[in-house]
């Protein structure tokens, strides 16, 4: 039977929600079991979230003091050797597995494919190119492994209602000592990365200063959000270049997207189109931002935001 | 170290707002600006900066391609890249068969760092540095912000979705790069004279004996699904309703 294997990604302890989410795309595959391998330090917790997912029939663990830090160097050999049994290795398309399946492809010989957005049959998928001016209908080659990628954005988590069995995996593999892991530092606040984050908040030239932005990240901060800015507020030097989003800054793709003041020029639009729900609170109603927003909202921002941050 | 490798892929250039051919063939290309992937741009860039600082002799830009590549190769040159490869080929190549290429250069020059961009902005495949790596059997440290050089190690600054990431890696390796390691010099013109003068070997793919690799076919291009208009809300109350309804707060 053509077995699916899917990477873990975690902090160490606890489960990414990514995971659930490759989980689904895995799903939409007429294939045979969904088993999700979980390589750490100390597997245990994270397994047990793991063997909670709905359609996983069951959870490796593969404890190794050498798996304490993600480093893709020491990690794929081990996928690699696991993926004997499966006919496709699915991780999740975020940092995590951006960096370690194309290293497993490699080592499978086969190429990787990236952001599956769309499943069409065992090995036909669909995945954006062109930062997702077009999206392009793959076909993954018959008698290979398919090591793929799975575009977070495009599919819900599933439930998590399973009781899966975990099994304990030894594997014997050289592991390599010359990628070693320093130190990770978070941003100075809680707030969830920009490019990944379930839900962005983002402000316009309309916030109208650096001070008045504090606007925005309170109401981020209330929905748990990652905060971006229009390119207009970043050349008005409202806040810092990393935190724009459109053509020429991050094109994200979060569930919700909130754009405030923004009045949402093409090249804006193009960084938020993929978006799950899209928001527009501005007080011009011809703003082109309506056009793509799933709800608009027509007012003062000022007064907006305040009374959504206060009714959070 | 002696030498730094760094790869350029001729892309569509970044402000060229592509287009889905009628026939779904692929994106319509004719007459459209085509330019270094950016972040290739930011590779040699972060190279050059090595080299000037003492910390490497020569930087060699690699392009695999087809005719036209030469004259990315040649902004390479003129950007200060000292000499440059175009491996030549006019059919498409996939990410496997361009790291096993550039694993056949590294094993003719022997590289202390190998620096590509961390994706292409055409297919967006985000894959060869990390391919090469594994072929190689050395270490990778991608989406790199910073790059610090030790001798015999290297401590790299990485972006990643928790925040920023350091490891450090043995030399030799390979780095892959980010937006923000730097911002890419421009070109002026004395530096396009010279560098016609500089060498750019042109070696057919076909002398490599690249193993062919279990292709992944396009079978068909669209333009994205368009977004549906949506409603208007009153208020921030029906707003607030209308996200509760959908899970979304």
């Amino acid at each position: 039977m053509e077995n699916i294997l899917v990477i873990a990604e975690h902090d160490g302890i606890h489960l990414n929600p990514s995971t659930a989410k490759c989980v689904a795309c895995a799903s939409a595959i007429d294939a045979g079991n969904i088993d999700v391998a979980v390589l750490a330090s100390s597997a245990g917790a994270i397994a047990a979230e793991a063997a909670r997912l709905d359609g996983v029939g069951k959870v490796l663990t593969v404890e190794n003091a050498a798996n304490e830090h993600v480093l893709a160097a020491v990690l794929a050999p081990q996928i690699a050797a696991l993926a004997d049994d499966y006919a496709y290795v699915f991780g999740p398309s975020t940092t995590f597995g951006k960096d370690l399946m194309p290293r497993v492809a490699a080592l499978l010989g086969v190429n990787q494919i990236s952001d599956i957005m769309s499943v069409d049959g065992p090995h036909t998928f669909k995945r954006p190119v062109y930062a997702g001016n077009a999206i392009v209908t793959v076909e993954a080659p018959v008698g290979y492994p398919v090591v793929a990628t799975v575009r977070s954005a495009s599919y819900k988590a599933v439930g998590d209602g399973n009781s899966a069995a975990i099994e304990s995996r030894d594997i014997t593999v050289d592991i390599p000592t010359h990628t070693r892991f320093i130190e990770v530092q978070t941003g100075s606040s809680d707030r969830p990365d920009l490019q990944t984050a379930a839900k962005v908040v983002s402000g316009g030239r309309a916030i109208g200063s650096s001070d008045n932005f504090d606007i925005i990240f309170a109401l981020a901060d209330k929905l748990g959000a990652g905060v971006g800015a229009s390119r207009a507020a970043v050349d008005a030097g409202y806040v810092p270049n990393e935190m724009q989003v459109g053509q020429t800054g991050k094109i994200i793709a979060p569930d919700l997207y909130i754009a405030i003041g923004i009045s949402g020029a093409i090249q804006h639009l193009t960084g938020i189109k993929d978006a799950g729900t899209i928001v527009a609170i501005n007080k011009d109603e011809e703003a082109p931002i309506f056009e793509v927003a799933d709800l608009g909202l027509v007012a003062d921002l000022f007064k907006a935001v305040q009374e959504f941050t206060d009714a959070l | 170290m002696d030498k730094i490798l760094v790869g350029l892929k001729r892309a569509v250039d970044y402000n060229v707002r592509v287009r889905v051919k009628k026939d779904g063939s692929g994106v319509e290309t004719d007459g459209v600006k085509m330019s270094i992937n950016p972040f290739d741009e930011i590779a040699l860039e972060e190279a050059l900066r090595i080299k000037e600082r003492g910390e490497a002799n020569e930087v060699i830009a690699i392009s695999i391609g087809p005719t036209d590549a030469q004259q990315t190769l040649r902004t390479g040159l003129a950007m200060g890249a000292d000499r440059a490869i175009l491996v030549q080929t006019d059919d498409p190549i996939d990410p496997l068969s361009r790291a096993r290429v550039f694993l056949e250069i590294i094993n003719r020059e022997n590289p202390g760092l190998v620096l590509l961009g961390k994706q292409a902005i055409d297919d967006d495949n985000n894959q060869t540095g990390q391919m090469l790596a594994a072929l190689w059997g050395r270490p990778q440290a991608t989406f790199a912000s910073r790059i610090e050089l030790n001798g015999e190690a290297a401590r790299v600054t990485r972006e990643v979705d928790a925040g920023l990431e350091t490891v450090e890696i043995d030399l030799p390796a390979v780095v892959t790069t980010d937006l923000r390691l730097n911002e890419p010099r421009y070109v002026k013109l004395p530096d396009i004279m010279k560098a016609k003068k500089k060498t750019l070997d042109v070696m057919p793919l076909t002398e490599f004996g690249i193993a062919s690799s279990p292709t992944i076919s396009e079978a068909c291009f669209e333009p994205p699904a368009a977004r549906q208009k949506g409603v208007m809300v009153d208020d921030v109350a029906g707003l607030i309703t209308a996200l509760r309804d959908r899970g979304l707060v």
